[in-house]
């Protein structure tokens, strides 16, 4: 439990790492919504090989990383399929709607000092503590 | 060049994520249980995140990108009630069950059929986002 924040200061750094590549590199803000979002309605069908390059990597690399460390590839994801379902539904389309979620909202925008970001970053971790306030601490149900 | 930084961009996003525990749902769900048994891990990815990409932008100033093009100009208009009500929509499915696009990719290898379920869900959930977005304009105009 300790060496849990210094995992996570140091996944960070990476993760903000990627985030420096992508946009001094490509000139892209590395936001996971977006990238994937454009490529499923076809939106980015212009940019669809870089996308795609993009996700490569995103999927490859823990795939590669749970052979050396076994221990962190676990999601401990519910088994409760509707629940699934209704989550996929409603951060597909919130991160849609709201044109970015965690990545382009929360690293990429609040780092540039966007009010944008910011305001989504307080709105979804807002609703993200109610949801679970409300359904595990009052309704008991997740 | 260009697909090969955004592969190298990519692997590095997914690495972290793998290596902050960020694709653990228990730690997600953790950071927003408040009431519960409080993990801080997510505030130490996030700023840890935030540092590199600090400075990235300010990297930014007078230069082009390595492929050349443009950097993206700062999102122009206020926040809106698009970018609010989608926020609130994408947090109650991130708290629902931990996972947002991110770590939903990240995890893919050891995610199981739920991991495969959710992304997919998420993209059915990014092909109706246009006519949720009309509707949520006219509810917005009528109130």
């Amino acid at each position: 439990m300790q060496a849990d924040w210094i995992w996570g200061l140091a996944g960070g750094l990476v993760i903000g790492l990627g985030g420096a590549v992508f946009l001094l590199g490509n000139g892209r803000i590395m936001g996971a919504s977006g990238i994937m979002g454009g490529l499923v309605d076809g939106t980015g069908r212009n940019t669809a090989a870089e996308r795609l390059a993009f996700i490569a990597g995103v999927m490859l690399l823990p795939m590669v990383l749970m052979l050396f460390l076994p221990g962190k590839a676990a999601t401990h994801l519910t088994s409760n399929a509707a629940l699934i379902i209704t989550a996929g539904l409603l951060v597909g389309a919130g991160t849609r709607v709201a044109n970015g979620c965690t990545s382009g909202h929360g690293v990429c925008g609040i780092s540039r000092f966007s009010l944008r970001g910011l305001t989504a970053t307080v709105f979804y971790i807002l609703a993200g503590g109610l949801t679970i306030a409300v359904l595990r601490h009052g309704l008991g149900v997740i | 060049m260009r697909l090969l930084l955004a592969f190298t961009a990519g692997g590095l996003f997914g690495t972290g994520l793998f290596l902050s525990g960020m694709t653990d749902t228990r730690k997600v769900q953790g950071w927003l249980d408040v009431f519960g048994d409080w993990d801080p891990t997510l505030a130490f990815v996030m700023g840890g995140a935030i540092v590199p990409m600090a400075i990235a932008w300010r990297l930014t100033k007078g230069r082009k990108p390595l492929v050349g093009g443009s950097f993206p100009a700062p999102a122009t208009g206020k926040a809106g009630h698009r970018l609010i009500l989608g926020s609130v929509l994408f947090g109650m499915g991130w708290g629902l069950v931990g996972l947002c696009p991110g770590p939903a990719m990240a995890s893919l290898a050891y995610g199981g059929w739920g991991g495969a379920l959710f992304l997919l869900s998420m993209a059915a959930g990014m092909l109706v986002a246009p006519k949720l977005a009309v509707q949520l304009d006219r509810m917005a105009a009528k109130a």
